[in-house]
Order: structure tokens, then C-alpha cells, then sequence
């Protein structure tokens, strides 16, 4: 750097100032947001519902005296027996149902959170280019997301399962690589008018790239709309999911998820009603308080009320 | 406090346009052509270091755009965008990035142009990100502190969101961010037009009082008149995306050689009640035409009173007429006498 | 001259979350029939509130104390289908975006008749031809074209000029602008202000100019108010406030604005930033930013009392007020 020896002196100072500086962090719209959602009665009720159901979910197996897969042979078919240590009956096999519900509820929290995230991540980043760089970019793109629209969605998932079949994880890493179509038709959306704002100008005008515009400046900018959404496809995945397995299609025994305990649970729900209730309860209310989650988010995010 | 490189005694051509010509194509509906809209053509004029230039105009007469196609924030059609002498619109990305060191904007809209997820520190400090890799974290923190005590902003204010400051605070982060990198011309669109009259009148101070500190060039893009002839060396005056006049600050005050020049002037609110009522505005019939179409010859002829039935063959050419000014307009002679009586000096 | 408006002690309040907010505090003013009275503030003074509240569109946590009467009738806690009896026939408001104000899907004859089949009576034919009549008058060329079309195939300018045909159809006592001129070119805003002169004079209608430029009101207004915080520090005739300003704020204001005609090497602003609703200071409101302001101006706020000559001020200061003092 030329000639700024005399500037250092200065700069130097400046440097001095900084390390005593007590300068108040400010308020970020994040935590804004936080403040407004908590505000919402029903939005944080659904969070402690649903952090009770998480909870209940991947420590409540280590609780109880019997695994999900472990057959007891002196109870099958059976009601609620405390003494047992059956609290929500067994199924026709002998299984412990508070078990099994439980590992179903883990394997579907799993398999939507994994699939969301996959989705988030392919959609934003997809759409916030498609958005920024427009044009012919934009218009083959997009075109692409049409045609992926139009093809018929079973039929990927049954080319997965062929894949996947073994592994619902990875089975579900398929199906997130689906569902961010919606996601980048959202973003891209977003990004357009983002990408109009003077703030983008502003980092071009200071010389940023476009990676750096579309990381910096447009991704995080994103996140209302983003994080809406995906509050929406966790229920939509947790959905899929049951239906997949109701289908026959989804997790393979001895595994369960939500989805598989209720298609077995439906036939048999009057004579053995307790095999439907317990799955059924947990899955209902997951998805209410998700909802509800998602509707408190985006009051909390509007940027109207600002 | 030093200065930037540039201030010697004899101002040099730091920026020359010449030919620029931008044009938008719009869709003109399904099953329409598309059409051409013609922002800016034949545009030429030279700024010199140390000067302000005033470019002045109604809305739609591409001021802005004018201000952008500068900066290469939009590519013009045609012609050249010369910074001593080097042709910006040639120029190849990475090696425009470097210039952009040199050539800054502020923004309109104050809070619309701070990223209201990132924090004011980080703001200023972005340009210096990508323009001067080479400074660390710290470096660049002592560099935004200094530029924020120039602009008038407190220290403590560094770790703040935009949506915490009202708007004549969040002009002052842009104007930080622009100067951050010892910029040697600044344009400003519009800088004041968004904030409350006290506020206003405290930025245009900041802007003169940061121009002599740091030897800056500016660019002042306004539709009030009253704001440029304030801050104005020189002004250009805009109609439909052409340059109508050119000339002295005082000389297109007093003196206006363009017939829309002077409406414009004469449709200036005065805050002063007497002078105001004594006032004949010379008001302009209509509205600005579409630049989709414009007018046959000169595109000001809709609207002009002098306007003769040649004004609609013929387009005027920017000429040079006495004191080197430059106008566009057929019948200047016949300009009734001086704007005295109209604006009460 | 016959008062046709009559704001006594209004006050505007908007309840947030853990607090309230006085936007709008003991207003008082007068308006008088064929009067333009320009309300001139910055963002936040509680200009445009004020007006909302009379004409009943204050936002839904918004609230409205004291009185307005026109003639007998108090406009401030009236029932809303009450005021629509009044709202849009005697007292009528434009806004700075007409585009808000008008229906993007309808022709502007078909609103324009609207207005006069509801409040008037007339049968569409009629209504038809007064629209159009009324749309030459506020100065629109080709009336009959202009009358069909949509609001969006209008310039800027034009939608303003149909908001005030709007507006003047029911031919009201009172029209309230707010900020009418601001979204427009100098040149179109001379022909609008040209616009509210013949208005006043032509139909005697009273016009109350809610503005921040003062150009704009020394050309049009014949009182003024200036407020500042929520509430009116200066009343007076344009022509002694312009020239003679008692309220440093007045001053201030004058002095920022730059003058077309005056070049001067620095404005001479006001300091410091307008305040915080929520957060007003002790005292005086204007007192830290006041050059003028002693210790009493801390400690207590001065209350809006005659200052003479039919002008009001609230200031304690009572000292010459020269230029290049107010800093």
C-alpha cells in the first residue's frame, strides 16, 4: 500500500479507540422477530408441544423397559397394562406400542427434518441464482423446475425406493431433492425484487461479485419467506411420509414411523383401538402445532409491521 | 486530517462522456412488438476535478439512469464513459472493480439502500471487503470508525441495525459506505429528496463540508432546483434524455438561454409569501411526452411557447453560444429578457 | 368571515403494544369559509394524524378526544355510517398517492359517477355529464377521453387532478390535502397549486394544505400552523410567520430551506433529530435542538398563548431571533 504511512498514525488511533469502544449490539431483525413471536400465546404453546414431542421422541426409549422391536410373548394384542410395563398396549406381534410410537415419531422427525433441509438448501440456492442472474439463466432454469412439475411425482419415489429402499434417511434425501421445486419458485420470486432493492446496487457499486451479492446480501434477506415455508413442508414431508408407508413404500420393518403405525392401526381401531389413538394423537398434533408455528412466524417476520 | 490524492490547483477532465446513448426494450403486451425506449442519447460533457455537476430534470428525463450508466451499474448502448482518459464501458470486469475504488453513489432512499440484515459497521466496511482485501478485520474496523466520525456518526452506533436510526442518520451510513474508499467522485441521486427539510439541510452542509475535507468531484442528481443551484458548480439540464442546456450555476439562474430551463425555474415554489404572489408562473402547458415516442425535432416543442412549425422538422443541436455555455433550442435569441422580475433576486 | 371548521382540544392516541402514543396533543384552530390553511410539519409531527382523525380514517388502534365541529355537528367519536352522511359531501380529503385513493379496476367515470349517484341523487346520465364537466374544470384536456379511462393509463399529474374532481363533485365546505403536490414534477405542481387557488376562490371551498415545503405554502396558504411533536407551536398569517417568525422552529425551518433565488455558501439547519413520539423531551420539545432555549425551557413546556395580532406562538423566549443564530 503506497503512502499511507502518515494515514497509519491516524488509522492507529482509530484501532486504540475500537478495543475501548463499548458499542451496544442493536436490535437484528432475527431477534425482532423472536420478540414478536414470542409475544404469540399460541405459537409458543405449539413450540413446547412440539419440544415435549422431540423429547418424548429420542429420550423416552431409554425410559421404558421394552424395545421397539423386542416381542413379548405373554402380551400380544393386548390394552394398556402398567404392571407389564405396556403403558399403551402391544401390537399383534407382542411389540410394545408407547415404544414403537415413539421410534415412529423419531424416524418421521428425521426423515421431514432431513428432507426440509434438502429441500431449503437446493431451493434457495437455485432460485436466488435463477432471480439474480435472470434472463436466458433464469428462463432455462425455471423451465427446468416446469418440466421436473410436470413429470409424474410417484414415479420418482418409486425410482428411489428402488435405490433407497434399505435406508429411509437416504430415501428421504431423495424425496428433499423433489420437493424444492415450490421452494425455488418462492425464492427466485423474492430474489427478483430483492435484487431491485438500492442495497444490491449499492455492493455493485462497491464492487462485489455476484457470488458475494446473492451470499451476502440476498440469502439472508430471504429468510422470511424461506423459513415459512419450511415450517409448511415439514408437516407436507411427515405427510408424504405416511402416505409412502402407507403405501408400503417407506420405512421397512422392524422400523416404524408415524405413517406405518396408523395404516396398521386403522383396520384394527375397533378392536384394537389403542394401536390407532397413541399414533394418531402424536401425528395430529405435531402437525397442528407446526401450523401453528409456521402461522406465528410469519406474523412475527412480516416485514409490514416493522 | 489527510487528504485524498487528489486536489491540485489546476483542475483536470477527470470523467468525459461522449455519444452515450442507453435504450430499455419494454414488452408492449402479448401480442405487440416489443418497443424501444430511448433513455439517454447524444450525451456529452466533461467533468472536471473538484467540481459539482448538477443534472437536473422531471421524472423520466433518465437522470438517473444517466448517473448509472457512469458508474458501468448499467451498461450504455453506445458511446464512451472516459476516466482520465480510459474508457470504463471497455473496460474488463475484474479491472472495473478496481476502479470502483474511484467512483461511488448515494442513494435516494436511505434505508432502502442499507442492508437491514447486516449491521452498520459491516455496511460501511463492505466495499473495503472485495475493493481492499488485504486489510484485516481490524484494519477495517479502524478505517469505518474514522469515516463514521467524518460523516457525523457516533462510535457506538457501529454495532446497530438500519432499522434502528431514522432516515437522515441511515444518509449518513450511505454516505459512509461511499466514502470508505476514498472515492474521487461521488454521484448522488436524489440524496436528499427522501428526508425532512431540517435534515436536508444538514446533509447538503455534510456533503459540502466532506467535498472540500476529502477533494471530492460530485455528481448531484436532483429534481428540485432549488436543492441543486445550492450545491451546483455547473448544471445540466435533462429533458427526455437529452442535455437542453449546460452552462455556470449562476448563469442558467439568471440567466436561462432554454425556454424549458426557464419554466422549470419559474415553477420553483419561493418560500417567500410577497414574492410568491407577485409571481407570473410561466407555467408549461401539458405534461413530458412518452419517451417511447417522442416528438418529431425538438422534443421539447409540445410544451414550448416559442415553439415554430420548423422546431418539428429539425432537432436543435447542443451549441456553444457565448461564455462557452451549451444549449439545444432553435429560437434562445428570442428568450424574453433576464428571470429577475420571475424569481424576485 | 363564517367559520366552517372549529377543532377544539384534539388529541390523537395510538395504543401499541405496552404503551400509548400521543401523536397528536390539545390541537386548536379555526377554519374560515374560502381560507387555505397550510399545517406544515415534518415527518412525525402529527400533521396528517390530525386530519385522519377528523375524517375518521385514523388507524384501528388509534383513538380521537376533544372536538370538531363543523357548524353543530362534532366529526371527532361519530359513529362511522354517521359520517359517511358528511365525509366525501361537506369535508373531503386527497392524498399524496392518488393511485391508493382511486379503484385500479374501474373507469374513472364510472367512480366519479359513483360519488354523485350516492350523495347527490343524480341518475347516471347526469352524473355522467357533471364528471366530465368537472373534469375540465380542474384542468384535464380531453376530458371525455380521460373519463374513460382506467385510473393507470393516467399520468401522475392527471390522477391528482381527478382526485380533486373527486373530491370537489359533492362540491364540500372543506377539502383537506394531504401532501398533494409532493409526488410530483415542479412544473405539474405549479399547475396544481395554480389549480387550488382558482378552486378556493371559484367554489369558495376551504382548503386546509398539509405540507412540509414551505414554497409550497407561501404561494397557496393564507394561515399557516407549524407543529412540531404533537403539537402546534406557531399559528399565524403566512405573511408574519414567513417574515417574522417568533418560534425558533419557524426560524429553523425557514432557514433549511434553500431558496432558489439566494445562493448561500451553508444552510443554516436546525440541529439534532426530530423527536421520538414515544420518547418527547422534558419541557419544551424543540429544546435540544433550540438555540435559543434557557433553563425554563427545560423544566417547563410553554403553553400556545397570543402573541398579538391574531398570531399564536408557544415559546418562552421572548428575545430577537437573528439569522445565523438559529445553529
Amino acid at each position: 500500500m503506497a503512502g499511507v504511512t502518515g494515514k497509519d498514525a491516524v488509522l492507529t488511533a482509530y484501532a486504540q479507540k475500537l478495543e475501548t469502544l463499548d458499542a451496544p449490539k442493536g436490535r437484528s431483525l432475527t431477534q425482532d422477530a423472536m420478540r414478536r413471536l414470542v409475544r404469540n400465546k399460541a405459537a409458543v404453546l405449539s413450540l413446547f408441544v412440539v419440544g415435549f414431542i422431540v423429547v418424548f421422541a429420542f429420550v423416552g426409549p431409554y425410559l421404558l423397559p421394552w424395545a421397539y422391536d423386542k416381542i413379548d410373548w405373554s402380551a400380544i394384542r393386548k390394552p394398556p397394562n402398567f404392571e407389564a410395563g405396556h403403558y399403551a398396549g402391544t401390537d399383534q406381534n407382542g411389540r410394545d406400542m408407547l415404544a414403537r410410537i415413539m421410534q415412529g415419531t423419531q424416524m418421521s422427525l428425521i426423515v421431514a427434518l432431513v428432507a426440509t433441509m434438502v429441500s431449503v438448501f437446493i431451493g434457495v440456492i437455485y432460485g436466488a441464482v435463477a432471480g439474480y442472474f435472470g434472463g436466458k439463466v433464469d428462463a432455462v432454469m425455471m423451465r427446468f423446475v416446469d418440466i421436473m412439475y410436470a413429470l409424474p411425482y410417484i414415479l420418482f419415489v418409486i425410482i428411489l425406493v428402488v435405490i433407497f429402499g434399505r435406508n429411509p434417511v437416504l430415501l428421504f434425501v431423495g424425496i428433499g431433492c423433489l420437493e424444492w421445486l415450490t421452494m425455488a419458485r418462492i425464492v427466485r420470486g423474492q430474489t427478483l425484487s430483492i435484487k431491485e432493492r438500492e442495497f444490491v446496487e449499492a455492493a455493485k457499486a462497491g464492487g462485489a461479485k455476484p457470488w458475494t451479492i446473492i451470499i451476502r446480501h440476498i440469502v439472508p434477506n430471504l429468510t422470511g419467506p424461506v423459513v415459512i415455508y419450511a415450517t409448511l413442508t415439514i408437516p407436507e414431508i411427515i405427510l408424504t411420509e405416511s402416505f409412502l408407508s402407507y403405501l408400503g413404500l417407506g420405512v421397512q420393518e422392524p422400523q416404524t414411523s408415524l405413517g406405518t403405525l396408523i395404516s396398521f392401526g386403522s383396520p384394527v381401531a375397533e378392536t384394537l383401538p389403542w394401536m390407532l389413538i397413541g399414533p394418531a394423537v402424536v401425528l395430529v398434533s405435531l402437525l397442528l402445532c407446526l401450523t401453528y408455528i409456521g402461522d406465528g412466524l410469519r406474523d412475527a417476520l412480516d416485514p409490514k409491521d416493522r | 486530517m489527510e487528504q485524498g490524492a487528489i486536489k491540485p490547483a489546476q483542475p483536470v477532465d477527470l470523467l468525459e462522456i461522449k455519444d452515450l446513448k442507453k435504450t430499455f426494450s419494454i414488452s408492449g403486451g402479448l401480442f405487440s412488438r416489443r418497443l424501444t425506449l430511448t433513455a439517454l442519447e447524444d450525451i456529452n460533457f466533461t467533468i472536471r476535478s473538484g467540481e459539482t455537476l448538477g443534472i437536473v430534470g422531471e421524472s423520466g428525463c433518465g437522470k438517473s439512469t444517466l448517473g448509472r450508466c457512469i458508474l458501468q451499474l448499467l451498461p450504455p448502448d453506445e458511446g464512451q464513459v472516459l476516466w482520465l482518459g480510459q474508457d470504463l464501458t471497455r473496460l474488463p470486469a475484474e479491472e472495473m472493480r478496481q476502479r470502483r475504488q474511484d467512483l461511488q453513489i448515494i442513494f435516494q432512499d436511505p434505508l432502502a439502500s442499507l442492508n437491514p440484515r447486516m449491521t452498520v459497521g459491516d455496511i460501511i466496511a463492505d466495499p473495503l471487503r472485495t475493493l481492499r482485501p488485504e486489510l484485516n478485520k481490524d484494519e477495517r474496523r479502524a478505517r469505518v470508525l474514522k469515516t463514521m466520525e467524518a460523516v457525523g456518526l457516533l462510535p457506538e452506533m457501529i454495532n446497530r441495525y438500519p432499522h434502528e436510526f431514522s432516515g437522515g442518520q441511515a444518509q449518513r451510513i450511505g454516505i459512509a459506505r461511499a466514502l470508505i474508499t476514498e472515492p474521487k467522485l461521488i454521484v448522488c441521486d436524489e440524496p436528499v429528496s427522501a428526508l425532512d427539510v431540517s435534515i436536508q439541510a444538514q446533509i447538503l452542509n455534510l456533503l459540502a463540508e466532506l467535498k472540500d475535507e476529502f477533494g471530492l468531484t460530485l455528481i448531484f442528481i436532483s429534481h428540485n432546483l432549488s436543492v441543486v443551484r445550492h450545491v451546483s458548480d455547473r448544471i445540466l439540464v435533462l429533458y427526455l434524455g437529452r442535455i437542453v442546456e449546460l452552462a455556470t450555476g449562476d448563469e442558467i439562474y439568471e440567466d436561462p438561454k432554454h425556454p424549458y430551463t426557464r419554466a422549470l425555474l419559474t415553477a420553483v415554489p419561493i418560500p417567500d409569501p410577497k414574492l410568491a404572489r407577485l409571481r407570473n408562473i410561466d407555467a408549461l402547458k401539458g405534461e413530458i411526452p412518452s419517451p417511447i415516442n417522442p416528438p418529431s425535432g425538438c422534443t421539447f416543442r409540445t410544451r414550448c411557447r416559442l415553439a415554430q412549425s420548423y422546431c418539428a422538422e429539425k432537432r436543435p443541436p447542443l451549441e456553444t453560444i457565448e461564455g462557452g455555455r451549451l444549449v439545444a433550442c432553435h429560437r434562445w435569441r428570442e428568450l424574453d429578457a433576464p428571470l429577475e422580475a420571475v424569481l424576485g433576486v | 368571515m363564517k367559520q366552517v371548521l372549529s377543532v377544539e382540544d384534539m388529541s390523537v392516541t395510538f395504543a401499541l403494544h405496552e404503551s400509548e402514543v400521543h401523536a397528536v396533543r390539545e390541537m386548536n384552530f379555526t377554519l374560515a369559509e374560502g381560507e387555505t390553511l397550510a399545517v406544515v410539519g415534518e415527518s412525525g409531527s402529527g400533521k396528517s394524524q390530525a386530519f385522519l382523525a377528523i375524517m375518521g380514517l385514523l388507524a384501528k388502534n388509534g383513538t380521537a378526544g376533544g372536538r370538531a365541529m363543523m357548524g353543530d355537528i362534532n366529526l371527532i367519536g361519530m359513529a362511522p355510517s354517521q359520517l359517511d352522511l358528511y365525509r366525501g359531501k361537506d369535508i373531503a380529503m386527497i392524498f399524496q398517492d392518488p393511485m391508493t385513493s382511486l379503484n385500479p379496476t374501474l373507469k374513472v367515470k364510472t367512480q366519479l359517477g359513483e360519488v354523485l349517484v350516492k350523495h347527490r341523487g343524480f341518475d347516471k346520465q347526469a352524473a355522467l355529464k357533471t364528471a366530465i364537466e368537472m373534469l375540465e374544470r380542474v384542468g384535464i384536456p380531453e376530458p371525455v377521453k380521460r373519463a374513460n379511462a382506467y385510473p393507470h393509463e393516467l399520468s401522475g399529474g392527471m390522477r391528482q387532478r381527478v382526485m380533486i374532481a373527486m373530491a370537489l363533485l359533492c362540491q364540500p365546505k372543506i377539502l383537506i390535502a394531504d401532501e398533494p403536490t409532493t409526488a410530483l414534477d415542479v412544473t405539474v405542481q405549479a399547475q396544481m397549486l395554480d389549480l387550488f387557488k382558482t378552486l378556493t376562490q371559484d367554489f369558495g371551498t376551504s382548503l386546509v394544505l398539509i405540507t412540509h415545503d414551505l414554497g409550497v405554502v407561501a404561494g397557496v396558504a393564507d394561515r399557516m400552523m407549524v407543529m412540531y411533536g404533537g403539537r402546534a407551536v406557531e399559528k399565524g398569517r403566512v405573511d408574519d410567520l414567513f417574515y417574522d417568525p417568533r418560534h425558533p422552529y419557524t426560524l429553523g425551518l425557514l432557514h433549511s430551506t434553500p431558496h432558489i433565488a439566494k445562493r448561500a455558501a451553508r444552510l443554516d439547519p436546525i440541529q439534532g433529530l426530530p423527536p421520538s413520539l414515544e420518547h418527547l423531551p422534558k419541557g419544551c420539545s424543540f429544546n435540544p435542538r433550540c438555540a435559543f432555549a434557557f433553563d425554563r425551557c427545560l423544566e417547563q413546556r410553554p403553553p400556545l398563548t397570543d402573541a398579538g395580532d391574531g398570531r399564536q406562538k408557544a415559546c418562552f423566549y421572548e428575545g430577537p431571533m437573528a439569522y445565523g443564530q438559529v445553529a
